[in-house]
């Protein structure tokens, strides 16, 4: 299988401020709102560089989403940023009327998503979040895996015009991904060709997934990896063509089980091509304190998860 | 224009609104009749519009609003004024008023930016969401170094929405002096008066305490009121601090039978309420009905 090697861990948030301070200094366009986490987003030296161009909104991230809103209307490209439970199901119903439903060009970039919040527990541990940004309508939802997926994954977010949900973590994950990547909203990315199952995979699970899919090798097993970066709109090409070559699937997320990617996933499946898939999600359940190492063992979100469920799901094929 | 031809215009809008609300037999009368003379004022006095106009003879709009003043209304359940002001003051056919809540129709119940009915910048509704989404418009045109206002009308029910109150401390904090936003007092909401349901109590003191420049409009049903305190309140601007006018209006204003009373809310009038309603709204000069 393709060999994906590491030399240094980084957060997927580190990621984005490298992002916006590339956008802060390329495109006079981009504002960036925060809601009192500026260390935590990462977006110190974009505020150094741009500071008429950064607003404060203090702990008040509903105004923080009317604010963005109103911003697109002067032209501006608004990043509103704070954690991923206070960019989604807090502000929910200003995120639908004022910018989705408004149509207005609002990214609303939100790290400290899933479970590798960590210590904090499960009040701040949203696996909520992508089930809801998927079911509004008008809203583009990407999960990138790494800092540089995460980086490209920001510059393309400014480019793109529309609402999007750009969502990212907290704890230092390999970085395995090219530095200077294209990234293409809605279009999944092949990570290993395989022939007996599909592991679908994104965000702190794709590098899991690379993982299982060495521990499988090693069995005699080839695993697919596709990485969908976007969750909507979601490739089902990529995952029909994959699926119908390896007929069964493997979704794997650091979100809840009911509403992600995979029910994303089976969605497609069962209009187009049914196939047995297993989940990697956490089952109706919220986190709680630890490491981000212990909670992913924990919550079955690890390699060692994933080699089984491949296993399971290649057992159940017709 | 003279106040007096405001005031003739007034008197075709609320006719427009009580028949927008009888024709689909649903939509809010009450704050939309109190709101009028505002509207009226706003739009066809006060407020600085690009009165460019397209091929279609309509006037020309412009999401960005860059160098002209930009309205954005909160309490969007008075949609019935905001689409007849705008039809009358040239935005689109006033015949489109005749398709208010109707199926395929741009004038949805409450404003949205979806159908592109020209005039509407954001959607509003969901109450509480208006003021934020002017702070970051008014936010925008300073980035912008346009000098042009943003105005934002509220509703004195909407002011026991949290988000109303996030959006209260930040606005002066930010220095947003090219803003102004207006709260229409008519003392009543659905479930009764204002004061019963949940008690804003000193609304003037608290936005002082916020930071805002608080001014006051004793009776915005009177066209003269109305427009002297908007020019009071554009001298204000550009001091440091946003400002807020306190604006006193009856709801139902010039139907007598829906004034005074928060039934009006969001009924409307059947055919024999709508002969009443319309023998009392008299125009004059040569505007007409829809």
């Amino acid at each position: 299988m393709t060999k994906y090697t590491f030399t240094e861990k980084k957060d997927t948030r580190s990621g984005f401020g490298a992002g916006m301070t590339e956008l802060g200094r390329t495109n006079p366009n981009v504002v960036t709102l925060c809601a009192d986490l500026v260390g935590s987003l990462k977006i110190d030296t974009f505020i150094k560089e741009n500071p008429e161009r950064f607003i404060q909104c203090g702990i008040a991230e509903a105004n923080m989403i009317g604010v963005a809103a109103g911003l697109t209307i002067g032209g501006k490209i608004p990043f509103a940023t704070t954690f991923a439970n206070f960019g989604s199901g807090r502000v929910y119903d200003q995120i639908r009327q004022s910018v989705a439903y408004s149509d207005k060009n609002v990214k609303i970039a939100v790290s400290h998503a899933g479970l590798t919040l960590g210590e904090d527990g499960a009040t701040h541990q949203i696996l909520e979040d992508l089930a809801m940004m998927r079911a509004m309508p008008n809203m583009t939802v990407i999960n990138p895996c790494d800092f540089n997926q995460t980086k490209a994954a920001t510059i393309a977010a400014a480019n793109w015009k529309g609402p999007i949900y750009l969502r990212f973590g907290r704890p230092v994950v390999p970085v395995f991904t090219a530095p200077d990547q294209k990234f293409e909203i809605g279009k999944a990315w092949m990570v290993n060709e395989g022939k007996d199952v599909t592991i679908v995979a994104t965000g702190h699970l794709v590098w899991e997934a690379i993982q299982a899919a060495e521990i499988l090798e090693a069995q005699g097993i080839s695993a697919e990896i596709l990485n969908i970066h976007t969750i909507k709109p979601l490739d089902e090409k990529a995952i029909l063509k994959s699926v119908r070559k390896t007929r069964c699937v493997v979704s794997c997320e650091e979100h809840q089980a009911n509403g992600g990617l995979g029910d994303a996933v089976a969605q497609t499946l069962a209009k187009n091509f049914l196939a047995p898939q297993e989940y990697i999600a956490v089952e109706n359940s919220f986190g709680e304190s630890g490491t981000p190492a212990q909670l992913m063992e924990k919550y079955g979100l690890s390699a060692k998860n994933i080699v089984e469920k491949s296993l399971k799901v290649i057992q159940r094929k017709q | 224009m003279q106040n007096q031809e405001l005031r003739a215009i007034a008197v075709q809008v609320r006719r427009d609104i009580v028949r927008m609300v009888h024709a689909c037999q649903s939509g809010h009368p009450g704050g939309s009749l109190g709101c009028t003379d505002l509207f009226v004022a706003l739009y066809f006095q006060q407020m600085k519009i690009n009165n460019r106009k397209g091929k279609d003879t309509y006037l020309s709009f412009n999401m960005d609003g860059k160098g002209e003043d930009l309205f954005f209304l909160s309490n969007g359940h008075i949609s019935p004024v905001f689409y007849s002001t705008l039809a009358r003051r040239g935005y689109f056919d006033v015949k489109e008023l005749s398709t208010f809540r109707k199926i395929d129709s741009r004038l949805q119940g409450h404003p949205t930016t979806h159908e592109h009915l020209p005039g509407i910048r954001v959607a509003s509704g969901s109450l509480g969401q208006g003021l934020s989404v002017a702070i970051g418009a008014a936010l925008a045109k300073r980035l912008n170094g346009d000098k042009n206002l943003v105005y934002c009308l509220m509703g004195d029910g909407e002011q026991q929405e949290g988000q109303v109150w996030e959006a209260a401390q930040a606005a002066p904090h930010h220095k947003t002096d090219n803003l102004i936003a207006i709260i229409d007092l008519n003392g009543q909401q659905i479930d009764g008066p204002t004061e019963k349901v949940m008690n804003n109590r000193d609304l003037k003191a608290k936005y002082k305490a916020f930071g805002w420049n608080v001014m006051e409009i004793k009776d915005g049903n009177d066209m003269d009121q109305v427009v002297a305190g908007l020019r009071k309140a554009k001298r204000l601007t550009g001091k440091g601090q946003p400002i807020m006018i306190l604006m006193k209006t009856e709801m139902g204003a010039g139907v007598d039978y829906m004034m005074g009373s928060h039934k009006w809310h969001g009924v409307a009038p059947n055919d024999e309420q709508l002969q009443t309603a319309l023998n009392q709204l008299v125009t004059t000069g040569t505007i007409g009905d829809y």
